[in-house]
């Protein structure tokens, strides 16, 4: 009969309507500011700057393979230099243009001293258009039980990693130099 | 709107013609895509699709960059399907590079690409019956299924949408705890929401009127054309590149391609819900026979580790996979050098949309809206 198939899907819109007051999945949106879902431990958005126990003391040496690799070349970086004018292993600058930087985890990746991260934070909006949105290093920079908390299965692999490589440079430098050329660590 | 051509069709009754500029900003183009149509009455006359609004120097970018630089900008083709068009440009950079991607890894591959093509159908059905005037309660049906779907990917890759997980050889990371479990669960519960979905628009009186006979593309036009992807199986074409090039290892899943008969809106629009149920099929294979194992090549994890000394032999590839949209290929030329000579995106949705004059003459303004939504485009894809 003509109109069969309109009634029925008719019935699937009513069941719909009223599960969304019965049915547990029936309303299935977030009122968001006041409720939020969970974060996945993966989220990424934009990056941060990690220290272990001092602000001043990233684990950035500002070795610039981030600002090569990232492919909008958001990251400007300059090396710190001492009163002789010898460079420092710590960035002096170390900018990220909000407005360019697409969110891509290159730089994560890359970096070769676990210094750069990618963060949750995710309402980073501003009135300013300008220097608002240039992160500059001290709003970069997060310790490293900030990281722990927000991606803990990837914080606890890194922390392994990093204590072993630790005892291995240990190693390394402390046997003595006759028997060091055998020992491959 | 602009100027006016005088008709010698109908002497008696003299009508003017008009030409109406839909878009691009316009409800109905899915981004900002114009046509110049000619009208005679409400019938079209003639239609000339604009495009570029979208422009952004894909290709250009890209040849500036490292490989691997490249890859979160596939992202931002086809938004819609971020995964599928990462594999693609892996496929085609490890063609040229003659790496092996490990086991585990090809099945993740499938299992996204799949994953990605129910999102895609999903959001297209919805998107169709918002053309057609069913404001928005099919896209809320089919977004609520589709975000479970972005979910699981937001999990792995760390992104709903802007996934930038493959790499060249591999993976980027190795699917999460638990990922399995939900996937499997996603894919039992989507059989019944597909049958809702049938059961509201299939045998829908209003639709099959709107939709039957409309926008029918001919078998000849449509190869002629250079249609790939589920337009052109609507017309009754039996094309598949998983079928055809069987990449990857797409030769170990069975599965079947569906066919349309007559090539319409309505045939458009059921072999996408058919595809669906056949990709269903194929994650529960992949589910059963993804095994342990690591998730890129060595070679490949020395060059997601260093992009920018990746070296590429001298030479050049063509990958091409199907994607939800239709065969989507990346061709690279290389130097040997670390970053492309010349990179050309063959996009489906831009050589889909050149036959959307021929498939709109003679129908009403308010069908070349619903025809332009069963072609599928993206405009990220489109203008690049």
């Amino acid at each position: 009969m003509w109109g069969t198939g309109v009634l029925k899907g008719m019935a699937v819109t009513i069941k719909n309507f009223f599960d969304t007051y019965t049915s547990k999945n029936g309303i299935f949106t977030v009122e968001y500011p006041e409720k939020r879902l969970p974060e996945k431990e993966r989220f990424r958005n934009f990056p941060i700057l990690v220290y272990d126990e001092k602000p001043e003391e990233l684990r950035c040496v500002a070795c610039d393979i981030c600002a090569k690799e990232c492919p909008p070349k958001c990251i400007t970086i300059v090396k710190a230099k001492d009163a002789q004018g010898k460079p420092l292993k710590q960035p002096e600058v170390f900018d990220i243009d909000f407005t360019v930087c697409m969110n891509c985890g290159i730089c994560e990746e890359t970096c070769p001293f676990d210094a750069i991260y990618m963060d949750h934070e995710f309402e980073l909006a501003e009135y300013d258009r300008m220097d608002a949105l240039i992160y500059k290093k001290e709003r970069l920079s997060r310790p490293w039980t900030h990281f722990e908390k927000i991606r803990p299965t990837d914080a606890k692999e890194i922390n392994e990693r990093r204590a072993k490589d630790a005892t291995k440079t240990a190693a390394a430098v402390k046997p003595a130099p006759p028997q060091a050329s055998n020992q491959q660590t | 709107m602009t100027n006016t051509i005088e008709t010698q069709t109908r002497p008696s009754l003299s009508t003017q013609q008009l030409e109406v500029s839909i878009g691009p900003q316009h409800p109905s183009t899915h981004g900002v895509f114009r046509m110049n149509v000619v009208l005679d009455g409400e019938t079209i006359v003639k239609l000339k699709p604009v495009m570029g609004y979208l422009h952004r120097n894909h290709e250009q970018l890209a040849e500036n960059m490292s490989w691997l630089g490249s890859m979160p900008y596939t992202d931002r083709l086809d938004y819609f399907c971020s995964m599928t068009n990462n594999i693609a440009y892996a496929l085609a950079v490890e063609k040229l590079m003659g790496i092996d991607v490990p086991e585990r890894a090809q099945y993740i591959r499938v299992i996204m690409a799949e994953l990605t093509r129910l999102v895609n159908h999903t959001a297209l059905v919805g998107f169709l019956l918002n053309d057609l005037g069913a404001f928005f309660t099919p896209v809320l049906y089919a977004f609520r299924e589709r975000e479970k779907i972005l979910d699981l990917f937001e999990s792995v890759a760390g992104s709903r949408m802007m996934c930038n997980y493959m790499r060249f050889g591999g993976v980027k990371l190795d699917l999460p705890d638990g990922f399995v479990d939900c996937a499997k669960a996603i894919v039992d519960n989507y059989p019944p929401f597909l049958e809702e979905m049938e059961r509201l628009l299939t045998k829908n009186e209003i639709l099959m009127a709107r939709c039957q006979n409309v926008g029918i593309l001919l078998k000849d036009l449509a190869v002629n054309a250079s249609v790939t992807g589920p337009v052109l199986r609507a017309s009754g074409v039996n094309y598949d590149i998983r079928k055809i090039d069987k990449y990857g290892i797409y030769d170990r899943f069975d599965f079947k391609v569906p066919l349309g008969t007559v090539g319409d809106v309505y045939d458009r629009y059921y072999v996408r819900i058919l595809e669906m149920r056949e990709s269903l099929k194929i994650l529960r294979q992949a589910f059963k026979e993804l095994s342990a194992g690591p998730v890129i090549s060595q070679k490949g994890l020395i060059a997601a580790k260093s992009p920018r000394n990746m070296k590429v032999p001298a030479g050049d590839a063509y990958g091409r996979i199907e994607a939800p949209k239709g065969e989507l290929g990346f061709y690279i030329v290389s130097e040997g050098g670390t970053k492309p000579y010349r990179y050309h995106v063959r996009a489906p949705s831009f050589i889909n949309l050149t036959i959307l004059e021929d498939m709109c003459l003679g129908h009403k303004v308010a069908d070349a809206i619903i025809i332009l939504g069963s072609i599928d485009i993206v405009l990220g894809e489109v203008d690049r």
